[in-house]
């Protein structure tokens, strides 16, 4: 346990790395604060709803992240086989779910630096009020896990394509779908021919229904399965399509 | 008794309807270097992927000190050091970064082990000058030297080398080529070139595939014994022949096949084909001399590795 957790280290610790040594980490942080300060104060109108809560913060996460994950993850695997340093990394003494996990932890753990950053609009909400702090922590830590999701679902699709803008466009379109499943619309047009089992396990896949129960306060423990759970499926498919895909 | 290091058994790989590898049979000796040689698209690369671990066989058993690749493959990648075609890297890393990286997956998880390793790299491979330098910044022949320092970093019994010289400059070439001839004594090493002379220069077996299928597997002497059987002396004389001198001297040369050019004014050039052992020096010269032809040059060529690998590969 101990060798498989050394390895998975270096992977992650040179991963993590690489996010700090080019500009792509100042610019999506950048990018990140700018976009969900902005969509809170003039799209979610922080100030003119009066109350001292981060609803109008959290709300735009799903479809923050629809674009700004996939932009962290479309690199993961498809770069690996563009350059072909995937045919110099799987030939090292290390097992794929030590490669797909360690990449993809450090891609999270990104994503939480990007999310801590933005902890002063806490600070700000209990200046101006009395919010309820449990609720924020848990939206936080579920907005976590869904962007979590989120980079799951890219990193297994990236290995699919040598493209990154290819990887993008795919894993933007996955998550578009996953957000949307929730969609009355679409539920109702789906229940229009499909038994209603099929119609609850779509409704059930969704990112955004998830996310919203938590927003209201509703503390679900199946909101945290249903990411983890997530997370796990999309790594193992990464996992099998590495060893598939590895080669082509 | 010999230690197999590589050792491949009736390795097939097809992609498709495409045999890219067919029934290849290969060992390796500790202190052999195998130049690996074949034309574009052979199966060369397509072997080396499988003996590293990165490709399964179809078919076929690999053993690498002994262990089974497909059943321990981390114990045997770990004795193994590859450089990749193209020697691929992470061109935004530092070049000390990226070898500590390779360094740290090859299990050199202690500190002063893994610091004597690396500037032993930066020694032995001339890496100093770009040391804390961005890989992507690096001209191609100190890009091919990373490659080989991250295939060498862990000291690796077993060394698979796709093109190692590619890109290097004349000097380069020669450095890298005594750096293999000096670790080779106590390593298995499989270099794939298209560089003859370097299989001339480094390997002490040649092994020729072409169309996935194994030509030839022999020592590069053995090599030219076999397949170059047929020897040219060549001889420059400075006198212009006439058409009967031409025939006399043909006549008199009693060779499989003499050839006669006069070249210009004082310059005529003599081609003497035949088996080696059938070329007597002491005939040719004294036979020369009866036709008072003042000898300018006399030459053996020597058969050359391009023309063996010519002849076995297009032999179909």
């Amino acid at each position: 346990m101990n060798a498989y957790l050394n390895k998975t280290f270096i992977i992650f610790d040179r991963e993590l790395r690489g996010y700090f040594r080019t500009p792509l980490a100042s610019i999506f942080l950048l990018v990140f604060l700018a976009l969900s300060s902005g969509m809170t104060f003039f799209l979610g109108r922080f100030f003119e709803r009066d109350q001292a809560d981060l609803t109008a913060f959290f709300a735009w996460h799903p479809w923050l992240f629809l674009i700004l994950m996939p932009a962290i993850g479309m690199r993961l695997w498809a770069e690996e086989r563009r350059s072909g340093t995937i045919e110099l990394l799987m030939t090292l003494p290390v097992t794929n779910s030590q490669l797909v996990v360690g990449k993809f932890f450090a891609s999270w753990l990104f994503t939480l630096i990007a999310l801590l950053l933005s902890t002063p609009i806490w600070i700000t909400v209990n200046y101006l009020g009395n919010p309820d702090n449990n609720v924020i922590f848990i939206s936080y830590l579920t907005s976590w896990l869904m962007a979590g999701a989120f980079l799951a679902l890219t990193s297994c699709l990236s290995t699919l394509t040598k493209n990154q803008v290819i990887a993008f466009i795919i894993s933007s379109i996955s998550g578009f779908i996953l957000i949307m499943a929730g969609f009355s619309l679409v539920l109702s047009t789906v229940r229009s021919w499909a038994p209603i089992w099929i119609t609850e396990t779509i409704g059930s896949m969704s990112f955004l229904s998830h996310f919203s129960r938590v927003q209201m306060g509703v503390f679900d423990l199946s909101t945290l399965i249903f990411f983890v759970s997530m997370i796990i499926l999309c790594l193992w498919i990464n996992i099998q399509l590495v060893q598939i895909k590895k080669a082509d | 008794m010999s230690i197999k290091l590589i050792e491949a058994k009736n390795l097939k790989k097809s992609f498709g309807n495409f045999i890219a590898v067919d029934d290849i049979d290969l060992s390796v000796e500790r202190g052999e270097v195998i130049g690996f040689l074949g034309p574009n698209g052979a199966g060369k690369s397509t072997t080396m992927k499988m003996l590293t671990g990165f490709l399964e066989p179809d078919e076929g058993k690999i053993f690498i000190d002994g262990i089974d690749l497909k059943s321990k493959p981390l114990e045997a990648k770990q004795a193994i050091g590859y450089l990749p075609e193209g020697a691929p890297s992470y061109s935004d890393m530092e070049v000390s970064d990226f070898l500590s990286f390779v360094g740290k997956m090859r299990g050199l998880d202690n500190n002063e082990l893994l610091e004597t390793r690396l500037s032993n790299m930066a020694e032995q491979i001339n890496l100093k000058e770009v040391w804390h330098k961005p890989i992507e910044t690096l001209s191609k022949g100190f890009k091919r030297r990373v490659g080989i320092a991250q295939a060498l970093i862990h000291d690796p019994d077993i060394l698979i080398l796709d093109e190692p010289t590619d890109g290097l400059d004349p000097n380069q070439k020669y450095e890298m080529r005594n750096l293999i001839k000096k670790i080779s004594s106590n390593k298995a090493i499989v270099i794939s070139t298209h560089i003859l002379e370097e299989v001339e220069a480094v390997c002490s077996r040649t092994v020729i595939i072409a169309n996935g299928k194994l030509l030839a597997n022999e020592t590069t002497q053995n090599l030219t014994k076999k397949f170059n059987k047929k020897n040219v002396f060549s001889i420059k004389v400075a006198n212009e022949l006439s058409n009967s001198q031409i025939k006399d001297i043909k006549s008199s040369l009693n060779f499989k096949k003499v050839t006669v050019k006069n070249l210009d004014i004082t310059d005529t050039s003599i081609l003497i084909e035949d088996e080696k052992e059938n070329i007597n020096l002491n005939k040719i010269m004294t036979q020369l001399k009866k036709h008072k032809l003042d000898i300018n040059e006399a030459t053996f060529i020597k058969p050359s590795l391009d023309d063996i690998f010519r002849k076995i590969t297009q032999q179909k």
